[in-house]
């Protein structure tokens, strides 16, 4: 789209200004500050102004889909840790849950009650962690390490449960890896009353910031019709104004027993579906899964198996079949399709990750925005690129 | 730094001093050295200090190690580590842009420093119009940054240069607007005119209290013209929430993308000393100079070289303060957006030191601080 200058040809010819002005093409990643991960994003540029955005993605490609059609089913429980690694637990539990659906298995009520814990404890990280990095897409740093110190604690209960900070696989086909550790209840409940109030501090810092708010508000508003279109799910969709989730609308695990609210976008600094709102509804949904949690602990069984009858060996088969279960991950929707033909080995694998879908609405948002925008945006969407590329 | 004996204040006399032979390209071969020094040591505190702020305001530690207390050697340990590193110059650069860029950076600050009065006379040059020199010569450091985002032949570093371009022209504006305001009171460009002015004790002070009259507590209109000065040097020195020409998360690196080594940190010595200079000349032009307190002057003449001594001190002292606020801003703010930067300074600082000069010199006219009897 180059476009030149006219020039006057009434003027003498030594004198005629030969401007072209040229779009230019940059490359935002894959190695970016802002790209979360290995992302490269093709800008097409007028001054500050974007015309065209090209996501490409391929770049951490590991051969997920194949590897689950590979390895048995207990064996692939630690691999689904890796896609979306800041919320391993709902990785875990969304893969647990249709190999459980195909082979018919009663889970425990006290694993279940643990799964929805850790689920949501995860869910909590997982949020501040996008929440904190988007300040520093934003430019403001400290916010980021208050998310980071909040999460810090979270990290601590759940490696004194599993073991493990980031990849826990903890939630197993048939309940979870083993009882929570004497004191772990109680030091949930207190690091709850502990984080609460934590959460105004961060919103003072950034959330109500104005400078915060005028570089995110009216910026990449998403209409519902395009959430729609681009089957986007989770924060991404509720910042539109949806009121769709998984745990209410379609529930899983135990999560009728509990209440809790939908978070949704309102437009309160400016049009519903913009950047402010989906960051949010993030955090919203940061203080309902701790009413969850809460509410999880106080009625969790305190006896009870964790673990249903024969699925702890590495030969366990479930039936011939197929299933999809659709959980909700703290990205969107996150659903696994698996073909069973009987045997150890799933004779398909799939998986649906919402980070994939939610990213492809870049292409539509990013024209027209300015380059300090495009960042905002991208870090609105909050992709996880180990689920987008698997 | 020291004494000069072109006590006059004019280049002609300190041309006939040495020409008398008084030592005079000794002493000022000597202030360079020092200034050299102070201009190299500087960075380093400031560094640590940032780190250690920061640290702090995010509860974290920040450097403990390195020297024992608190890390304070950490800014040497990083300085020798980009002296050590090699010297790239990417290929398709334009190689002696690229080459000599973080010199003109440099230059400008520090040839900023040389008309900076830390106590009465304690400065290199005593130049009448001191000012206008420090204003006009520590931009001359802009050009070293669009040559280095221009020589880099990286489309971030170009954005970045000329991201700073335009918050120069859109920045230098009010913020020499501003100063008009107190030049205006004070009719004299000379730095230590404007501190002798808001030392002497004539209750000039906003605060009726019997006081010298600090720029910042001598009338709405000054403070405002203060304020304004304030927030445009925050754009001056690239710093938050106006850092959009090294915009990390946006622009990679900005300008000094390509840069490693000791050319990087030639940028970075550019930054904080420039953070210095803008702190200083607030502290001069605004929070009276080398004044400890608003409401008492002391006359620091009457105490000879201790006084001297405490005069530096204490405008050191208000100078890392300043310092401390941009650090603070920094590590609070956001990053606004460029069009929001243009926005704040043509649309609101612009407007706004325009009114502080006129208010201003309506009541010079009329005689009067606050409001302007005509009638």
């Amino acid at each position: 789209m180059a476009s030149t200058v006219e020039t006057d040809l009434s003027r003498p010819p030594d004198t005629y200004v030969d401007v072209r002005t040229q779009e230019l093409q940059i490359n935002m990643g894959p190695q970016h500050p802002s790209t979360h991960g290995v992302l490269r994003v093709a800008l097409w540029v007028d001054g500050e102004i974007v015309t065209r955005a090209e996501p490409d993605i391929g770049y951490l490609h590991r051969c997920a889909e194949k590897i689950g059609e590979s390895v048995t089913h207990v064996q692939y429980v630690p691999y689904t840790d890796r896609y979306d690694y800041l919320a391993a637990m709902n990785n875990n539990l969304g893969y647990c849950l249709a190999v459980e659906r195909l082979a018919e298995l009663e889970i425990p009520e006290k694993a279940q009650y643990l799964r929805v814990i850790m689920s949501e404890l995860n869910r909590i990280a997982s949020h501040l962690m996008s929440v904190g990095t988007y300040g520093i897409d934003i430019g403001a740093f400290t916010a980021f390490f208050y998310a980071f110190r909040e999460r810090e604690e979270i990290l601590r209960l759940l490696e004194w449960i599993c073991g493990a900070r980031l990849t826990y696989n903890y939630i197993r086909i048939g309940g979870v890896m083993r009882d929570a550790p004497q004191g772990w209840v109680e030091d949930v409940q207190r690091f709850l009353d502990w984080f609460e109030p934590r959460m105004d501090e961060f919103n003072q810092l950034l959330t109500h910031n104005h400078i915060f708010v005028e570089r995110t508000s009216n910026i990449g508003v998403i209409t519902v019709e395009q959430a729609h279109d681009y089957a986007l799910s989770g924060p991404n969709l509720r910042g539109s104004g949806v009121r769709w989730d998984l745990r209410r609308d379609q529930p899983y695990l135990l999560y009728d027993r509990f209440e809790f609210d939908i978070p949704v976008g309102t437009g309160i600094k400016g049009t519903v579906g913009d950047c402010w709102d989906r960051y949010w509804v993030r955090i919203l949904e940061i203080g309902e899964s701790a009413r969850i949690v809460r509410q999880a602990l106080a009625q969790m069984p305190k006896e009870g198996e964790v673990m249903a009858k024969g699925v702890r060996h590495l030969a366990f088969k479930p039936k011939a079949g197929e299933a999809y279960t659709a959980v909700e991950n703290p990205r969107g929707e996150l659903g696994y399709y698996l073909i069973s033909e009987g045997g150890q080995i799933s004779y398909r694998s799939r998986i649906r990750a919402p980070s994939f879908c939610n990213l492809s609405i870049l292409e539509a948002l990013l024209p027209g925005t300015m380059l300090g925008d495009s960042v905002a945006i991208i870090g609105s969407i909050d992709i996880v690129l180990g689920e987008v590329d698997r | 730094m020291t004494m000069t004996l072109a006590s006059a204040g004019s280049i002609e006399s300190a041309v006939a001093a040495s020409a008398a032979g008084s030592g005079f390209w000794l002493t000022t071969l000597l202030g360079l050295v020092l200034l050299l020094g102070f201009v190299a040591l500087w960075p380093m505190f400031a560094i640590w200090l940032e780190r250690k702020v920061a640290a702090d305001f995010q509860s974290r530690m920040g450097p403990m190690y390195c020297g024992g207390f608190h890390g304070w050697l950490q800014s040497l340990a990083d300085g020798i580590k980009l002296a050590m590193k090699e010297d790239l110059i990417p290929r398709d650069s334009d190689r002696f842009l690229f080459w000599i860029a973080p010199a003109v950076a440099f230059f400008g600050v520090f040839a900023a420093f040389i008309a900076l009065p830390i106590a009465e006379g304690w400065q290199i040059a005593d130049v009448d119009l001191g000012l206008l020199f420090i204003l006009a010569i520590s931009s001359i450091g802009t050009l070293g940054i669009v040559m280095a985002g221009w020589s880099s032949n990286n489309k971030w570093s170009l954005y970045g240069a000329m991201r700073e371009a335009a918050q120069l022209v859109s920045y230098e504006i009010p913020l020499s607007i501003a100063l008009l305001s107190p030049l205006l009171v004070v009719g004299s460009l000379r730095l230590g005119d404007i501190v002798a002015f808001q030392s002497a004790a004539d209750g000039k002070s906003l605060i009726y209290w019997s006081g010298n009259g600090w720029f910042a507590l001598y009338s709405p209109w000054t403070l405002l013209a203060g304020v304004i000065y304030y927030i445009s040097s925050l754009a001056e020195c690239k710093r938050a929430p106006f850092d959009l020409p090294e915009a990390e998360s946006e622009l990679v690196a900005g300008f000094h993308t390509e840069y490693s080594g000791l050319r990087f940190s030639f940028f970075f010595l550019e930054e904080y000393a420039m953070m210095f200079i803008v702190s200083a000349i607030g502290v001069l032009v605004f929070l009276g100079g080398w004044q400890p307190l608003p409401w008492i002057s002391i006359d620091f003449a009457a105490l000879g070289f201790l006084g001297k001594l405490v005069c530096v001190g204490v405008v050191l002292f208000k100078a890392v303060f300043l310092v401390w606020v941009q650090i603070w801003l920094r590590w609070t703010l956001p990053r606004l957006r460029i069009d929001q930067v243009m926005v704040t300074g043509y649309k609101y600082l612009t407007p706004l030191s325009f009114l502080a000069l006129v208010m201003t010199s309506l009541c010079v006219h009329c005689g009067d601080r606050v409001i302007p009897t005509l009638f």
